[in-house]
Order: structure tokens, then sequence, then C-alpha cells
């Protein structure tokens, strides 16, 4: 399948952007795992917390600090993904924390938009896509930063017959304010377009796991934040597994970078995941706001540097 | 509390309280802690796997993993590990270190996977077939994905 191969290389198209020849700094194999294990730890713990892959972290040390090839460097990324999806889960959603049947629901765009990603990134150029989502996501940004009420009245969301019927209105018990948090869905049908749409912006762009998808459970669907970040944290794993198994059948996850970064995060994730509930919303609010700045104006470079 | 979120909801219809939190029907909680546990046990089967395999690889590897040329050779683009089912299969049967890490990591990558499996047994055993079919769909894109992902030979 030539087209395939092609596709996949199209995501690649950060390598543009990496600039001169680099020398890597010598150091030794074992100082290199080690260096790299710490930045996983971090990454797996803002990762847990904010519901993104973590990505944002590791790519930038192994190929900008390393000097590694960016397609091992994103096979690494998407181990990265699946170790902080799966690391913080466990806890997420045995605490109530994960909307399991919105996750569920969601999927099916992120994985149908994911697949039809990969197969059109041969066809299309990426650079308007890059500044397209460069400014969704500065956007999206703002909008979260104007969203003050943490914990609107569960009853002022507009009601939506897909909530309803799939049963996914849902509460938490928010352990900062000592409450049981209650919330009702919306907007269903809408949420689950646009994720399609993130789906295949990941696909041809390899970009954003999570970062796509907590504004739009935070400001389309009206979930809490903290439910908003488990939920996403909780779907990555499977939009990540997609990626991953593309990129280990191609021979891209070299172990000796991919196990450093799968432990730190395993742990960091598994450390990030008994924070969440104990932290104000509002932080985890301003917190995943700098982050979505950070990447908008990440995209927006590439595109305008292409 | 009670203070609108939106503007222009004055004709919003009268305030429904959400209905019972689902942590309350002891079958939503079995699955969320089935799901809860295979995810653990995904995650610490791996980290250990993972863990042994870097330790092997150290161990056997003694003189070749030493300098900063060797680093280079190692995270080199050409740089070659084993990524087939059968090299891998292979080499973790002799406890080759990097053999031994890439079963780890598939153990990472098939967790997410296996997640999705038993969660279409969970919805069938709570008889949400709506549910069980929105699974399978995801179940299925998967399992496209992989296939389409092969690479030519």
């Amino acid at each position: 399948m030539p087209v395939r191969r092609r596709a996949v290389c199209g995501r690649v198209s950060f390598a543009a952007v990496r600039g001169p020849a680099y020398l890597p700094p010598a150091v030794t194999p074992l100082g290199f795992i080690l260096v790299t294990f710490a930045a996983s730890l971090v990454a797996g713990a803002i990762g847990s917390l904010l519901g993104v892959g973590g990505g944002i972290i590791v790519v930038p040390v192994l190929s900008l600090v390393f000097g590694i090839d960016i397609r091992l460097a994103i096979g690494a990324s998407l181990v990265s993904i699946i170790a902080t999806s799966s690391g913080a889960a466990a806890a997420y959603v045995r605490e109530r924390m994960t909307n399991l049947r919105v996750a569920m629901l969601l999927e099916v765009g992120t994985t149908a938009g994911a697949l039809c990603g990969a197969t059109l990134a041969a066809h299309i150029s990426g650079r308007w896509l890059f500044v397209l989502f460069g400014l969704m996501l500065g956007y999206s940004a703002l909008a979260m930063l104007r969203k003050r009420q943490e914990h609107a009245d569960p009853a002022s969301a507009p009601p939506d017959a897909w909530a309803d019927k799939l049963q996914l209105h849902g509460s938490y018990f928010d352990r900062a304010v000592q409450r049981e948090i209650p919330y009702r869905v919306t907007r269903a049908k809408l949420a689950l377009a646009i994720m399609f749409v993130a789906g295949v912006a990941s696909g041809l762009l390899g970009i954003g796991s999570g970062i796509l998808k907590v504004p739009s459970m935070d400001l389309l669907m009206r979930l809490p934040i903290k439910v908003s970040t488990a939920t996403s944290n909780f779907m990555i794993g499977v939009t990540g597994a997609a990626g991953a198994g593309i990129y280990f059948a191609r021979g891209d996850i070299n172990p000796f970078i991919a196990a450093p970064v799968a432990c730190g995060v395993l742990i960091g994730a598994t450390a990030g995941s008994k924070l969440l509930g104990r932290l104000h919303s509002r932080r985890i609010r301003v917190a995943f706001v700098v982050v979505l700045l950070w990447a908008s104006a990440q995209m927006l470079w590439k595109g305008v540097r292409w | 509390m009670s203070e609108p979120h939106d503007r222009g909801e004055a004709a919003r219809p009268p305030p429904q309280i959400a209905p019972a939190p689902p942590a309350e029907d002891p079958r939503v909680r079995q699955v969320e802690l089935i799901i809860s546990t295979l995810l653990r046990a995904g995650v610490v089967t791996s980290l250990i796997v993972i863990v042994t395999g870097t330790f092997l690889t150290f161990a056997q590897g003694r003189g070749t993993l030493s300098s900063p040329d060797d680093l280079r050779r190692i995270l080199a683009r050409s740089a070659t590990f084993p990524h087939t089912p059968g090299e891998v299969a292979a080499g973790a049967a002799t406890l080759r270190g990097e053999a031994v890490v890439v079963l780890g990591l598939v153990v990472l990558l098939a967790t997410p996977v296996m997640r999705v499996a038993v969660s279409a047994v969970a919805f069938a055993l709570q008889r949400d077939y709506r549910f069980v079919a929105i699974t399978l769909v995801v179940l299925g894109l998967l399992l496209l994905s992989f296939f389409l992902g092969r690479p030519a030979h």
C-alpha cells in the first residue's frame, strides 16, 4: 500500500522546523536513560492532570536536546500517550472521575477521524491546517479562561435528547470542595462531530490527543473541568494505540528510547492521578489554558515556518 | 450556584435534577472496577517487564553501552531492533534485553485495546445494547487501523 506509507510520512512534517544539523550532547547511554526518565516523570504527571498525552514535553526533549530523529521521537510520544492514559485512568475510573459513557461515545468520533486523517494525509498539505488549528486552540484557550463559574447549576444546561437517551449525565465527588458534583451533559451530537474533526487533525498532523478533546468537553458538553481532563485522559489511550500500532509495525518505536519514557510516564501519571481530586478546579483550568496557548503557538509557528 | 451560567436562557425548562449518580448502580460500579483493575494489571505488568528488559540490556551490552558514541549508534534512525512478532518472541524466549523491553511495550500498547474489548463485554452484561454497539464500532475501527497500518512489503 504505497499510499499509506506516504500518508504516514506526511504526518512528520515537523522535520522542516528542526533547523540546522544539531550535535547531540556527549552523554553515555545510562545518562540518556536517566535524563529521559526524569523528563518523562514530569510529562506523565502533567499529562495525567490535564488530560493530554505528554508529547508536548517528550518530543522536544528527545528531538531538541538529544537530536533524535523526529519519527522516533513521535513513536516515543505515542508510547507516552498510552502510558499516561493507562497509568492515570485506573485511578480516575475507580474514583468515578471519568465519564465512561461519554468517553465511549466520543471515541467513535476520534478513531473514525484518525483513520480518515491518516488516509487523507497523502493528499493534503498540513500547512493551513496547522494555522487553522493554531487559531482554533488559541480561541479555545480564551473561551476556557473566560468560563469563571466552575460548577454551574446542572439544570441550566440546555436539554439534549442524545445525552438523555444514552444516559450520559453523571456526578463525581470533588475532594477539593468535599462534595458530590452532579452535572448534565449537553450537545452530545455536536461534540461527536467535533471529535471526528479532532481525530482527523491528529491523524493528519500527529497532534493534539487531549489538547483538542478537553476544550470541547468543557465548552460544548459542559462537563466539569476535572471530568473533562479525566475523560480525555481515558480516551487518548485508544487514539494513541491506533497510531502506536502503525509506528511499531514500521520499526519506529526504539526500545532504548521507549523504555525510559514508558517507565517515567507510568510512574509520573500514577502519582499525578492521586493529585487531581484534591486540586481546585480553577487551578486545573488555568494550567490547561497555559498548555493550550503553548500548543497553539507551536502550531501557528509550524504553519508559518512551513 | 443558582444563577444561570449562560445568557438568553430565560425560557429554559423547569430545573431537572440529574438522575441518580451512576455509582449507586452496582452494575455500573462493577464495570468501573473491572476496567480499573484491567488497566492497573496492564500497567504493572508492562512496567515490570520493561524494567527487567532494560537491566538485561545493560547487563548483556557490557562494553558496547558505555560511551556517547554507543548512544549515537543506538539512537540513530538506522539502528535496528526487534519489531516483528517472530523477532520479539524469539528474542524474549532467550531473554535478550531489547526483545524483553519490546515485549513489555507490546503489553502496554495492548492495554487500551483490551480495555475497549472488556468494556463491550461489561456493557453486554448490563444489557445496555446501545453501548455494546458503540463499543464494538470503536473496537472495529481500532482493529481496522492496525490492519491498514501494516507496512507494505
